[in-house]
Protein backbone atom coordinates (compact mmCIF):
# COMPACT_ATOMS: atom_id res chain seq x y z
CA UNK A 1 0.00 0.00 0.00
CA UNK A 2 2.74 2.35 1.13
CA UNK A 3 4.72 1.29 -2.01
CA UNK A 4 1.87 1.60 -4.35
CA UNK A 5 1.52 5.38 -2.87
CA UNK A 6 4.87 6.15 -3.54
CA UNK A 7 5.05 5.10 -6.83
CA UNK A 8 2.19 7.04 -7.45
CA UNK A 9 3.67 10.16 -6.08
CA UNK A 10 6.99 9.48 -8.09
CA UNK A 11 4.26 9.43 -11.28
CA UNK A 12 2.82 12.47 -10.70
CA UNK A 13 5.60 14.76 -9.80
CA UNK A 14 7.20 13.16 -13.41
CA UNK A 15 3.94 14.05 -15.17
CA UNK A 16 4.11 17.83 -13.94
CA UNK A 17 7.80 18.06 -14.22
CA UNK A 18 6.67 17.51 -18.28
CA UNK A 19 7.32 20.71 -20.52
CA UNK A 20 3.41 20.46 -21.50
CA UNK A 21 2.21 21.31 -18.03
CA UNK A 22 4.28 24.21 -17.76
CA UNK A 23 3.54 25.83 -20.75
CA UNK A 24 -0.58 25.37 -20.38
CA UNK A 25 -0.07 27.07 -17.03
CA UNK A 26 0.50 30.78 -17.23
CA UNK A 27 -2.42 33.30 -18.33
CA UNK A 28 -1.12 37.02 -20.15
CA UNK A 29 -2.37 38.53 -16.40
CA UNK A 30 0.24 35.99 -14.84
CA UNK A 31 3.03 36.56 -17.44
CA UNK A 32 2.10 40.62 -16.90
CA UNK A 33 2.43 40.43 -13.21
CA UNK A 34 6.16 39.17 -13.55
CA UNK A 35 6.80 42.19 -15.27
CA UNK A 36 4.89 44.35 -12.75
CA UNK A 37 7.82 42.83 -9.71
CA UNK A 38 10.43 43.65 -12.09
CA UNK A 39 9.79 46.71 -13.02
CA UNK A 40 8.84 47.89 -9.62
CA UNK A 41 12.32 46.34 -8.31
CA UNK A 42 13.76 48.55 -11.34
CA UNK A 43 11.99 51.56 -10.17
CA UNK A 44 10.09 52.12 -6.68
CA UNK A 45 8.09 55.24 -8.41
CA UNK A 46 6.62 52.57 -11.06
CA UNK A 47 2.57 53.43 -11.09
CA UNK A 48 1.03 50.84 -13.69
CA UNK A 49 1.71 49.40 -16.89
CA UNK A 50 0.09 51.82 -19.96
CA UNK A 51 -1.98 50.27 -22.90
CA UNK A 52 -1.73 53.67 -24.38
CA UNK A 53 2.63 53.98 -23.72
CA UNK A 54 2.97 50.14 -25.13
CA UNK A 55 0.83 50.91 -28.81
CA UNK A 56 2.92 53.40 -28.95
CA UNK A 57 6.25 51.84 -28.41
CA UNK A 58 4.53 48.91 -30.71
CA UNK A 59 4.40 51.15 -33.84
CA UNK A 60 7.58 53.71 -33.51
CA UNK A 61 11.03 52.69 -34.54
CA UNK A 62 13.63 52.46 -32.12
CA UNK A 63 16.73 53.72 -33.81
CA UNK A 64 16.91 50.40 -36.44
CA UNK A 65 15.30 49.85 -39.65
CA UNK A 66 11.77 47.99 -38.15
CA UNK A 67 8.98 48.60 -35.13
CA UNK A 68 6.99 45.79 -33.91
CA UNK A 69 3.81 46.96 -36.42
CA UNK A 70 6.68 46.34 -39.29
CA UNK A 71 5.83 42.51 -38.50
CA UNK A 72 2.90 42.72 -36.54
CA UNK A 73 1.12 45.36 -38.37
CA UNK A 74 -0.52 48.47 -36.46
CA UNK A 75 -3.54 46.48 -35.63
CA UNK A 76 -2.23 43.21 -33.92
CA UNK A 77 -5.88 41.71 -33.75
CA UNK A 78 -4.82 40.85 -37.48
CA UNK A 79 -2.40 38.16 -38.65
CA UNK A 80 1.01 39.79 -39.57
CA UNK A 81 3.02 38.79 -42.04
CA UNK A 82 7.53 38.80 -41.92
CA UNK A 83 9.22 41.51 -43.02
CA UNK A 84 11.62 39.40 -45.07
CA UNK A 85 10.33 35.91 -45.39
CA UNK A 86 6.58 37.21 -45.86
CA UNK A 87 5.84 34.29 -43.59
CA UNK A 88 2.43 34.55 -42.21
CA UNK A 89 2.27 35.74 -38.22
CA UNK A 90 -0.55 34.95 -36.15
CA UNK A 91 -2.66 37.60 -34.51
CA UNK A 92 -0.64 38.95 -31.41
CA UNK A 93 -3.59 40.21 -29.36
CA UNK A 94 -4.82 38.10 -26.76
CA UNK A 95 -8.59 38.58 -27.65
CA UNK A 96 -7.89 37.26 -31.48
CA UNK A 97 -5.34 34.36 -30.49
CA UNK A 98 -5.97 33.22 -27.13
CA UNK A 99 -2.93 31.38 -27.04
CA UNK A 100 -0.76 34.27 -26.73
CA UNK A 101 1.00 35.26 -23.65
CA UNK A 102 0.21 31.63 -21.90
CA UNK A 103 4.35 30.32 -22.37
CA UNK A 104 6.55 32.74 -20.05
CA UNK A 105 9.58 30.70 -21.60
CA UNK A 106 8.50 31.38 -25.28
CA UNK A 107 7.31 34.99 -24.58
CA UNK A 108 11.01 35.56 -22.72
CA UNK A 109 12.51 34.21 -26.02
CA UNK A 110 10.96 36.19 -28.47
CA UNK A 111 10.71 39.35 -26.56
CA UNK A 112 14.65 38.70 -26.55
CA UNK A 113 15.47 37.83 -30.01
CA UNK A 114 12.66 41.03 -31.17
CA UNK A 115 13.61 43.62 -28.84
CA UNK A 116 17.29 43.37 -30.26
CA UNK A 117 16.12 43.61 -33.65
CA UNK A 118 13.94 46.64 -32.97
CA UNK A 119 15.77 48.03 -30.66
CA UNK A 120 18.91 46.72 -30.29
CA UNK A 121 18.83 46.08 -26.78
CA UNK A 122 16.90 44.14 -24.41
CA UNK A 123 13.61 45.66 -23.94
CA UNK A 124 13.13 46.54 -19.74
CA UNK A 125 10.55 45.13 -17.90
CA UNK A 126 8.23 48.19 -17.87
CA UNK A 127 8.31 48.08 -22.26
CA UNK A 128 7.35 44.77 -22.18
CA UNK A 129 4.42 45.13 -19.13
CA UNK A 130 3.06 48.28 -21.81
CA UNK A 131 3.31 46.15 -24.78
CA UNK A 132 1.26 43.50 -23.16
CA UNK A 133 -1.27 45.72 -21.42
CA UNK A 134 -1.75 47.10 -25.25
CA UNK A 135 -2.05 44.20 -26.61
CA UNK A 136 -4.58 42.94 -23.87
CA UNK A 137 -6.32 45.95 -24.21
CA UNK A 138 -7.37 45.33 -28.49
CA UNK A 139 -11.07 43.82 -28.57
CA UNK A 140 -11.29 41.08 -32.08
CA UNK B 1 39.37 -29.71 -60.39
CA UNK B 2 39.14 -28.32 -56.63
CA UNK B 3 41.24 -25.50 -57.98
CA UNK B 4 38.70 -25.24 -60.46
CA UNK B 5 35.85 -24.76 -58.16
CA UNK B 6 37.76 -22.20 -55.54
CA UNK B 7 38.93 -19.68 -58.60
CA UNK B 8 34.79 -19.78 -59.61
CA UNK B 9 33.70 -19.42 -55.91
CA UNK B 10 36.32 -16.50 -55.77
CA UNK B 11 34.36 -15.56 -59.15
CA UNK B 12 30.99 -15.05 -57.81
CA UNK B 13 31.89 -13.39 -54.71
CA UNK B 14 34.04 -10.49 -56.48
CA UNK B 15 31.30 -10.03 -58.44
CA UNK B 16 28.37 -10.35 -56.11
CA UNK B 17 30.24 -7.54 -53.83
CA UNK B 18 31.29 -5.73 -56.99
CA UNK B 19 27.48 -5.63 -58.12
CA UNK B 20 26.46 -5.17 -54.60
CA UNK B 21 28.78 -1.89 -54.76
CA UNK B 22 27.62 -0.59 -57.79
CA UNK B 23 24.15 -0.78 -56.57
CA UNK B 24 24.59 1.11 -53.63
CA UNK B 25 26.49 3.75 -55.30
CA UNK B 26 23.36 3.96 -57.59
CA UNK B 27 20.67 3.64 -54.51
CA UNK B 28 22.75 6.37 -52.81
CA UNK B 29 22.82 8.98 -55.64
CA UNK B 30 19.08 8.27 -56.45
CA UNK B 31 18.76 8.96 -52.39
CA UNK B 32 21.10 11.74 -52.32
CA UNK B 33 19.09 13.35 -55.47
CA UNK B 34 15.22 12.59 -54.02
CA UNK B 35 13.21 15.37 -53.83
CA UNK B 36 11.30 14.40 -51.00
CA UNK B 37 12.38 14.49 -47.00
CA UNK B 38 11.13 12.98 -44.25
CA UNK B 39 13.55 13.05 -41.18
CA UNK B 40 11.42 15.52 -39.06
CA UNK B 41 12.31 16.69 -35.25
CA UNK B 42 9.64 17.93 -33.01
CA UNK B 43 12.43 21.16 -31.87
CA UNK B 44 13.53 21.74 -35.28
CA UNK B 45 9.79 22.03 -36.87
CA UNK B 46 8.94 24.60 -33.70
CA UNK B 47 11.85 26.85 -33.92
CA UNK B 48 13.26 26.89 -37.52
CA UNK B 49 9.52 26.96 -39.00
CA UNK B 50 8.91 29.92 -37.14
CA UNK B 51 9.52 32.65 -39.66
CA UNK B 52 10.00 30.59 -42.52
CA UNK B 53 9.52 26.91 -43.25
CA UNK B 54 11.67 24.65 -41.20
CA UNK B 55 14.72 23.55 -44.47
CA UNK B 56 15.09 19.89 -44.60
CA UNK B 57 18.79 19.34 -43.45
CA UNK B 58 19.18 17.49 -46.89
CA UNK B 59 18.86 21.14 -48.28
CA UNK B 60 22.90 21.74 -47.02
CA UNK B 61 26.06 19.91 -46.41
CA UNK B 62 26.95 20.28 -42.29
CA UNK B 63 29.63 22.25 -42.50
CA UNK B 64 26.98 24.71 -43.47
CA UNK B 65 24.59 23.70 -39.94
CA UNK B 66 27.59 24.13 -38.44
CA UNK B 67 27.66 27.78 -39.49
CA UNK B 68 24.24 28.48 -39.28
CA UNK B 69 24.10 27.60 -36.01
CA UNK B 70 27.57 29.24 -34.81
CA UNK B 71 25.68 32.65 -36.03
CA UNK B 72 21.80 32.14 -34.90
CA UNK B 73 22.17 35.27 -33.16
CA UNK B 74 22.84 37.42 -36.30
CA UNK B 75 20.58 35.07 -38.63
CA UNK B 76 19.98 37.16 -41.81
CA UNK B 77 19.50 40.13 -40.53
CA UNK B 78 17.31 38.71 -37.09
CA UNK B 79 17.60 37.48 -33.78
CA UNK B 80 17.31 33.64 -33.88
CA UNK B 81 19.30 32.72 -30.75
CA UNK B 82 18.03 29.34 -29.11
CA UNK B 83 18.19 28.25 -25.64
CA UNK B 84 21.62 25.52 -25.33
CA UNK B 85 19.87 22.57 -25.15
CA UNK B 86 17.45 23.32 -28.34
CA UNK B 87 20.67 24.56 -29.64
CA UNK B 88 22.41 21.12 -29.43
CA UNK B 89 19.40 18.98 -30.33
CA UNK B 90 18.48 20.78 -33.17
CA UNK B 91 22.42 21.22 -34.53
CA UNK B 92 22.80 17.29 -33.76
CA UNK B 93 19.43 16.61 -36.12
CA UNK B 94 20.61 18.87 -38.61
CA UNK B 95 23.99 17.35 -38.84
CA UNK B 96 22.85 13.40 -38.94
CA UNK B 97 20.70 14.34 -41.24
CA UNK B 98 22.64 16.64 -43.69
CA UNK B 99 22.97 16.82 -47.63
CA UNK B 100 25.31 14.17 -49.17
CA UNK B 101 26.67 14.10 -53.00
CA UNK B 102 25.35 17.00 -55.07
CA UNK B 103 23.96 18.62 -51.45
CA UNK B 104 27.29 17.89 -49.36
CA UNK B 105 29.56 20.24 -51.62
CA UNK B 106 31.15 23.23 -50.03
CA UNK B 107 29.26 25.25 -47.00
CA UNK B 108 27.05 28.04 -48.36
CA UNK B 109 25.18 29.65 -46.06
CA UNK B 110 22.45 30.10 -48.02
CA UNK B 111 20.79 27.16 -49.49
CA UNK B 112 19.81 29.41 -52.61
CA UNK B 113 23.24 30.04 -53.09
CA UNK B 114 24.34 26.36 -53.48
CA UNK B 115 25.27 24.93 -57.02
CA UNK B 116 22.30 22.68 -57.54
CA UNK B 117 19.90 24.50 -56.20
CA UNK B 118 21.06 27.55 -58.72
CA UNK B 119 21.54 24.79 -61.19
CA UNK B 120 17.80 23.10 -60.44
CA UNK B 121 16.14 26.23 -60.80
CA UNK B 122 18.18 27.70 -64.22
CA UNK B 123 14.55 28.14 -66.41
CA UNK B 124 12.85 29.96 -63.63
CA UNK B 125 12.72 33.51 -64.94
CA UNK B 126 13.72 36.80 -62.58
CA UNK B 127 10.54 38.05 -63.17
CA UNK B 128 8.60 35.02 -61.59
CA UNK B 129 11.55 35.42 -58.36
CA UNK B 130 9.98 39.05 -58.17
CA UNK B 131 6.48 38.62 -57.88
CA UNK B 132 5.24 39.49 -54.51
CA UNK B 133 3.72 36.45 -54.12
CA UNK B 134 7.06 34.87 -54.62
CA UNK B 135 8.89 37.53 -52.27
CA UNK B 136 11.92 35.79 -51.68
CA UNK B 137 13.87 32.80 -53.05
CA UNK B 138 13.33 31.91 -49.53
CA UNK B 139 9.90 31.28 -50.28
CA UNK B 140 9.75 27.68 -51.34
CA UNK B 141 5.98 27.34 -50.67
CA UNK B 142 5.04 29.81 -53.44
CA UNK B 143 5.74 27.17 -56.04
CA UNK B 144 6.32 24.06 -54.45
CA UNK B 145 3.13 23.81 -52.83
CA UNK B 146 4.03 20.51 -50.53
CA UNK B 147 7.51 22.36 -49.43
CA UNK B 148 6.70 22.49 -45.34
CA UNK B 149 6.45 18.78 -45.64
CA UNK B 150 9.42 18.09 -47.58
CA UNK B 151 7.94 17.46 -50.64
CA UNK B 152 9.37 19.16 -53.75
CA UNK B 153 8.46 16.68 -56.03
CA UNK B 154 9.22 19.21 -59.68
CA UNK B 155 6.29 17.41 -61.40
CA UNK B 156 4.02 19.51 -58.23
CA UNK B 157 5.97 22.75 -59.21
CA UNK B 158 3.74 25.94 -59.83
CA UNK B 159 5.19 28.99 -60.54
CA UNK B 160 2.33 31.97 -59.60
CA UNK B 161 1.84 34.21 -62.52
Amino acid sequence: MHRSKFFAAILLAGSLALPGFEVMGATPAEIQKTYEAEARAAAPAFDGFSAERGQRFFSSTHGNDWSCSTCHTTKPSEPGRHATTGKDIAPMATAANPQRFTDAAKVEKWFRRNCKDVLGRACAAREKGDVLAYLMSLSK
Amino acid sequence: MNKVIQLKVVDVVVWAVSLLFAFGLLIGEAMADSDSFTATNKKWAAECGSCHIAYPPQLLPAASWRRIMAGLDRHFGSDASLDAASAAEIGAFLERNAGHGKRGRGEPLRITESRWFLHKHDEVRASAWKNPQVKSAANCGACHAGAARGDFDDDAVRIPR
